[in-house]
């Protein structure tokens, strides 16, 4: 199974690497997002870095649904579908795969959107490891979650209209986790105020983990 | 246009109403109108048992029970609230996640399973939303707002829109099996939230008060007149909907019956203009003449 994750995901880092979709499309619109939350607030700092965890969170939200769809539309042709269950690879490595091509996207975005939030916001980082960490099991969930999303609406026609809808309130206690954590990890936050909602985070990766391993199989035969 | 009723012919010999909708086929339905009489009555028992409870519920709610000591009248929208909740959150949703467990499981997938999850989801959506609106209600004398960002309610909205994409999901035109596959998976990824749901309570510690009757201890918070009329509540709502459930069921298994009704007539419609002959007038109510 490890081995098929690598496979897996080796082929989608590759194919990105080659495209550079993620590159110069979804950390591109990261960043535009991130400008046109600041324009909404106005320009006085006060508001942005209050409300600058949140903000970062909300673009990542936005930005994964668009990886997911990336992730699923490289497939989408040439019946590479049908070759891939066709392959004889482990379906939950094919899931751990593309999770880990997702993960690995999405955090190289998270660092761009927080230079941005500290550069454009004026938001100070007080505690980096609990920042970091938030970021990686927060990425975990989303990358999962997507990617069992995507597969489900794989095969749909309204695929691009479907998707977000379906995943956007799935991980909405991303959302919530990681804004707190950020919130107590920013300058004037208090550390200990985030142990509940990293219990949250590895509760909802672990679930969506799970669940993509042992359902993912089944999912790529139905649709 | 032509009503369609429930087909009161013998039932086919084998198909008792143990196992309904046995065969994962669309053309099974003789059979089950024939077991919608039996269901019809049942719908009325259980529509006329689930009125007089909440009839009763209303009687005791608004006149018997004696204004909250704190609350005063306002405690009355208790016997209503928890009630719902229960219903959407847990009865309808964990029915929809069982359901659709049933269909994925390749010893028992049969479209019972299919149809009944999406009755549940239906049913469970509107009292999801009365679920939100009964606690705004309250919510607002007690708390002073409409809405809070309590993670209770923030969740049971959040489960509101998940079961709200199942069913955008649902609409989607696809083959049966491969809709009622889709959706099953669906369901059972937001039923996973309801844990969440559940136990947010006691993990965030925010706004929302803590479970009244089965907390921790087993011990109710609440007594005499006011403790029976929410029970009533509870077994009154759940009344009602198991007779929502069995109402939609039963206009499920109808309209896929309409759906392949349609489709047969088209087809002979089509065969029809082949031969040379003309298309007979008034035949739009296909399923109709079908069942004929």
């Amino acid at each position: 199974m490890w081995r098929d994750t690598l496979l897996i995901a080796g082929k989608d880092l590759r194919i990105e690497s080659r495209s550079r979709v993620a590159l110069s499309q979804v950390i591109p619109f990261g960043v535009v997002a991130l400008a046109l939350f600041a324009f909404a607030l106005g320009p006085a700092r006060g508001p942005m870095v209050k409300g600058a965890p949140g903000l970062f969170w909300v673009a990542v939200l936005f930005c994964t649904v668009l990886a997911v769809q990336r992730s699923v539309s490289v497939e989408s042709g040439d019946g590479a579908r049908d070759g891939l269950r066709l392959s004889g690879l482990d379906p939950a490595g094919q899931f751990l795969g593309k999770s880990l091509s997702v993960a690995a996207q999405l955090v190289v975005l998270e660092a761009v959107l927080a230079v941005g939030v500290v550069l454009l916001y004026g938001a100070r980082i007080e505690t980096y490891w609990v920042i970091v960490a938030s970021c990686l099991l927060g990425t975990a969930g989303l990358a999962a979650a997507g990617v069992l999303y995507g597969a489900l609406s794989a095969g749909l026609r309204v695929r691009e209209t479907i998707l977000p809808f379906l995943l956007l309130p799935v991980v909405s206690p991303v959302l919530l986790a990681g804004t707190r954590i950020w919130q107590a990890g920013l300058s004037g936050g208090t550390v200990s105020d985030a142990t509940p909602w990293f219990h949250l985070l590895i509760a909802f990766d672990a679930v969506y983990l799970a669940l993509g391993v042992v359902v993912y199989g089944p999912i790529q035969e139905s649709t | 246009m032509t009503t369609i009723t429930p087909d009161t012919s013998p039932t086919t010999p084998g198909a008792g109403p143990s196992t309904p909708d046995a065969e994962p086929t669309r053309s099974a339905l003789p059979t089950s109108l024939a077991q919608s009489t039996r269901m019809v009555w049942t719908t009325r028992i259980v529509g006329l048992t689930a009125a007089v409870s909440v009839g009763f519920t209303v009687w005791l709610g608004l006149w018997v029970t004696p204004p909250d000591k704190v609350q005063g009248d306002l405690v009355r929208l208790v016997y209503i609230h928890p009630g719902v909740a229960w219903v959407a959150l847990y009865l309808a949703f964990g029915l929809a996640a069982v359901s659709s467990l049933l269909y994925l499981w390749p010893r028992t997938r049969s479209f019972f399973w299919d149809r009944l999850a999406a009755a549940a989801v239906e049913v469970g959506v509107v009292f999801n939303i009365c679920t939100l609106i009964s606690g705004s209600i309250w919510g607002r004398p007690t708390w002073g707002v409409w809405w809070a960002w309590d993670a209770r309610l923030t969740l049971t909205a959040v489960l509101l829109v998940l079961f709200l994409g199942y069913l955008a999901l649902r609409r989607i035109p696809a083959e049966p099996e491969v809709r009622a596959k889709r959706c099953a998976f669906a369901a059972l990824f937001a039923a996973v939230d309801i844990p969440l749901v559940h136990f947010s309570v006691d993990w965030w510690k925010t706004l929302h008060q803590g479970a009244t009757v089965l907390n921790a201890n087993l011990s109710p918070t609440i007594h005499g007149s006011m403790a029976w009329t929410l029970l009533l509540g509870f077994i009154a709502l759940t009344l009602v909907f198991v007779w929502m459930l069995l109402v939609r069921y039963r206009i499920g298994v109808l309209e896929d019956f309409l759906g392949t009704g349609e489709l047969e007539v088209a087809i002979l419609e089509r065969q029809a203009e082949g031969a040379g002959a003309t298309p007979t007038a008034g035949s739009g109510d296909g399923a109709a003449e079908v069942a004929r």
